[in-house]
């Protein structure tokens, strides 16, 4: 009972908080609705018994994800409201209501995986934070090693797009040189 | 009465349709973003709700390296968006369109 009272809840809430991301002209709105609605969603982790990936929904994705976007945003003009000009809004809402069509027709269609056997099944004596522990660093211990290059290629990447001034290191100047370079780039400005 | 499969199918699809929906109308890249970002956790809901009910991990793992790939999108893509707003002082999508067609 419990279960089901909170899953119809916290789906009422985590639509609402969505449909909130799509409709709004407000930037700022938007990215708290959209950090509601992620940590609303880990609550449905922790009703499927996947209470580390809940965890880490919150911390990766209202931590990390979400405070990268709020400190993107000093960049851009979020203060004002959006100016979209939907040029064909009926376009939109059929594409969307084909796919959705088609994605209904897909869960009816007899599904072949039904007498599917679990690979890596669900050891209710570890615990969930053991139990991933143990299939990640065992079966998948590639994808888990690529994963955590592309994040390092990622954050590489992300500093050298955002970051300025990346082609003087200043780890290898001497101090004379820093304080020469220092003024040069003061006296630049003063000159512009 | 207790929550089938079906009913966490159901609200994955409900979700991934919010966040395709905003995907096909937004035309600010920043809400581009926020879209992308819906339709991901749609299907992580589906993962982790499969893994429950088949018991079996794999759903769940799949979910993990979904996050690890929407951070990194996240790191370029606000990177690229920073550029392009330094740049051309707007992200409107109408804005990215160079060549006349």
């Amino acid at each position: 009972m419990f279960e089901v009272v909170a899953f119809y809840l916290f789906a009422f809430l985590t639509i609402a908080m969505f449909c909130i991301v799509v409709m709004t002209k407000n930037p700022l709105y938007a990215l708290s609705s959209l950090a509601a609605g992620m940590i609303f969603i880990s609550a449905f982790f922790f009703l499927l018994g996947a209470e580390f990936l809940g965890a880490v929904q919150i911390v990766v994705y209202t931590g990390a994800v979400m405070a990268l976007y709020a400190f993107g945003m000093m960049f851009f003009d979020s203060i004002n409201d959006i100016k979209e000009s939907v040029s064909n809004p009926r376009v939109t809402f059929m594409m969307t209501g084909i796919i959705a069509l088609l994605v209904v027709a897909i869960f009816i269609a007899p599904i072949i995986g039904a007498n599917a056997t679990a690979h890596y099944p669900i050891h209710e004596a570890y615990g969930n934070t053991q139990d991933i522990g143990l299939v990640l660093f065992t079966k998948y211990l590639v994808p888990f090693e690529v994963a955590a290059v592309m994040l390092l290629v990622a954050m590489i990447g992300g500093i050298i797009l955002a970051g300025k001034k990346m082609d003087i290191s200043i780890t290898q100047l001497s101090e004379q040189e820093i304080d020469n370079h220092k003024t040069d780039t003061e006296i630049a400005k003063d000159i512009k | 009465m207790s929550v089938t499969l079906n009913d966490y199918l159901i609200l994955s699809t409900i979700i991934f349709m919010i966040g395709m929906y905003g995907a096909l109308r937004r035309k600010n890249l920043l809400m581009l973003f926020f879209s992308t970002e819906i339709m991901l956790n749609a299907v992580n809901i589906g993962m982790a709700a499969i893994s429950k009910f088949h018991g079996d991990l794999t759903g769940q793992m799949f979910a993990f390296f979904i996050i690890a790939i929407a951070a990194s999108e996240v790191a370029i893509g606000l990177g690229l968006l920073v550029l392009w707003f330094k740049r051309n002082n707007n992200i409107n999508l109408d804005s990215l369109q160079s060549m006349k067609g």
